[in-house]
């Protein structure tokens, strides 16, 4: 049997199903196979359409759009151009917008990174009597729906003297992105030994030298995994950057982008380029930290 | 000093002590002061942006007036109806779904697992381009999704979105699209947490597939499979991007859920206390799931 270890035979062979002829049993196994092999197809192409779809508008040149045909016509890589170039008025400050985002994005990984491994270290690692109450205020604020806070953070923002300033964005977005955050290195923290706190702590370590020379180092994976997580987030979050910001100098990308809607006859193709600029930094991201990414999410995942 | 006196100077001072054990826990006076300054920044970010903005959403929506008005509201009931259709179908197929596909990943074929990478895009895609593509794609003139039906079928698809239930059914799509991947591989992670002994185990004593699955998987993923439902619950009940970018809420608001239409009532259409007492009509069901969420998620318990 091609496919087959040598595990799964014994196995087969262990079963008190009886198995009634090599050739029978052949064709099952050539049945799954040809399942699995549809099932395969049909997902990539559930998988795929939309991605697709996006590429063949932003291909298309302007009035091939509604044409309807399955791929354009002409294909052609004007309205990248056109984005690049900063060559159409919604388009304007792309690429100060472009760096908006990415301020923000570094920014809420920084704070997400900096507060939440300083509380989970003091939850995890110097034993703080009540440190259980810091653990459910993360645990909380991370099952409360962002957008369901949206109105109070605006009027908030407000009050703070924030309104329509990057820091708004910032803040707000670390605060949903730091429960996580304290929720992974809580985890992860625990693989860490606590003689090694202990060993430089005689050594006359104070916990500041520990958090910084101790921690963090062994923490690196996890950081990593968080890191790339607030990054994700701040970059793909839509409803606070769209609230907060409102003129063509403050925006980030995905409130440029949004504005396309707001017009009746929008250049579609010019809409997609955009986006597919806008997206490829997360993909890149994710599938470079893709090892990380999935030891993050799993981490806490399944019980061990 | 009388007896009484000297009894209750006792007490006072012992319930000192046992109040500065409460708080400094085991540690040193220097290092309480040091686990206090860590812990500092999330405790300041918690007050200053999760209980702040709550206390103030309360305080918006606290006026009965409010309520009566929003259930008279035709819109509203739409949107209710609209939310549980959502997260009812939206979370459970999806993660139905998962789970069998999660089954489906754990095949060894190399084009399984050069799929799985593949499959991973919609999630490494942010939402904002992916929806704008999902709803071009349905859009009923000229859309890939008619043109296809067209081409293979030859068969006029309908105009989805101008339809209340096809543009509902849409917006559930997209969601299941774009949040699959995510939980097909927390699941996958799951089942391969399972150790494969316990197959060989079922399979000696002539366990086959169905029994296998009941004996085995099931009651080792249950759980898991109960957190992620409960946890996916909570973000399907506050997506706002997939309605406001699919179906945009309309036609004629028919596809608005409560995320989606406080954020209108507050921001088109200005009315700030009614979108805050549109989405606190969730607490009821928002509330005993954050408490069972903070209950399972604790890390002692070690779940996602």
């Amino acid at each position: 049997m091609s496919g087959a270890t040598a595990r799964e035979r014994s196995i087969a062979r262990a079963s008190r199903r009886p198995i009634a002829s090599p050739i029978i049993y052949r064709l099952q196994r050539w049945a799954i196979e040809l399942l699995s092999l549809l099932l395969a197809i049909a997902l990539l192409c559930w998988t795929i359409a939309p991605i697709y779809n996006m590429w063949a508008i932003a291909l298309d040149s302007h009035d091939d759009i509604f044409s309807g045909t399955l791929w354009p016509a002409h294909p052609s890589l004007e309205s990248f151009h056109v984005v690049v170039t900063q060559d159409f008025w919604y388009l304007a400050h792309f690429w100060h917008q472009f760096g908006n985002s990415f301020i923000v994005g570094g920014a809420v990984t920084f704070i997400t990174l900096t507060v939440g491994s300083l509380a989970s270290f003091t939850v995890g690692r110097m034993r703080l009597r009540n440190g259980w109450m810091l653990t459910n205020a993360a645990l909380m604020t991370y099952v409360i729906p962002a957008s369901f806070l949206a109105i109070p953070f605006y009027r908030i923002m407000q009050i703070y003297g924030l309104a329509n300033h990057l820091s708004a964005v910032i803040l707000s977005l670390s605060t949903f992105a730091t429960p996580y955050a304290i929720f992974i290195f809580s985890q992860y923290g625990k693989s860490i030994p606590m003689e090694l706190d202990e060993a430089a702590r005689i050594d006359g370590a104070n916990p500041y030298q520990i958090y910084y020379r101790i921690y963090l180092p062994l923490m690196a994976p996890a950081l990593v995994a968080v890191g790339t997580y607030a990054l994700l987030l701040a970059w793909n979050e839509y409803l606070y950057n769209y609230l907060m910001l409102s003129t063509p100098e403050t925006m980030t990308v995905a409130v440029a982008l949004a504005q396309f809607l707001n017009s009746d006859e929008s250049p579609w193709n010019f809409m997609m380029a955009t986006a597919i600029i806008y997206a490829l930094p997360p993909i890149l991201l994710y599938y470079g930290f893709r090892r990380y990414m999935a030891a993050g999410l799993t981490m806490g995942g399944v019980k061990g | 000093m009388s007896v009484t006196q000297q009894a209750l100077a006792a007490k006072a001072a012992r319930s000192a002590g046992s109040r500065r054990q409460v708080w400094y826990g085991e540690l040193i006076s220097a290092e309480f002061t040091w686990a206090v300054a860590f812990a500092l920044p999330y405790v300041v970010m918690f007050f200053a942006f999760v209980i702040y903005p709550i206390a103030y959403g309360l305080w918006l929506g606290d006026q009965p007036a409010l309520y009566e008005q929003l259930f008279a509201d035709p819109r509203y009931l739409t949107a209710l109806i609209n939310t549980v259709l959502y997260v009812g179908i939206g979370v459970n197929v999806k993660m139905f779904l998962a789970f069998l596909l999660s089954g489906f990943f754990m095949r060894k074929r190399w084009w399984i697992k050069a799929l799985l990478v593949v499959y991973i895009l919609p999630w490494a895609t942010p939402a904002l381009p992916a929806y704008m593509s999902i709803h071009w794609f349905v859009n009923g003139q000229w859309g890939m999704l008619n043109n296809l039906l067209y081409y293979i079928f030859g068969i006029d698809g309908p105009i989805y979105l101008n339809d209340h239930w096809l543009g509902l059914a849409c917006n559930i799509g997209a969601y299941i699209w774009k949040n699959m991947p995510f939980w097909t591989i927390i699941l996958l992670a799951g089942r391969m947490a399972i150790p494969t002994e316990l197959y060989e185990a079922a399979a000696v004593d002539g366990a086959n597939g169905l029994r296998r699955f009941f004996h085995v998987t099931y009651p080792l993923m249950a759980n898991l499979y109960l957190v992620c439902i409960l946890l996916d619950t909570v973000f399907a009940l506050g997506d706002f991007n997939a309605t406001y970018f699919v179906s945009g809420g309309g036609p004629a608001m028919q596809t608005e859920v409560l995320a989606t239409l406080g954020i209108r009532y507050a921001f088109t259409v200005a009315l700030p206390r009614l979108g805050v007492a549109t989405v606190m009509t969730a607490l009821p069901v928002l509330i005993p799931l954050v408490i069972i969420l903070m209950r399972k998620l604790r890390p002692s318990e070690g779940q996602l």
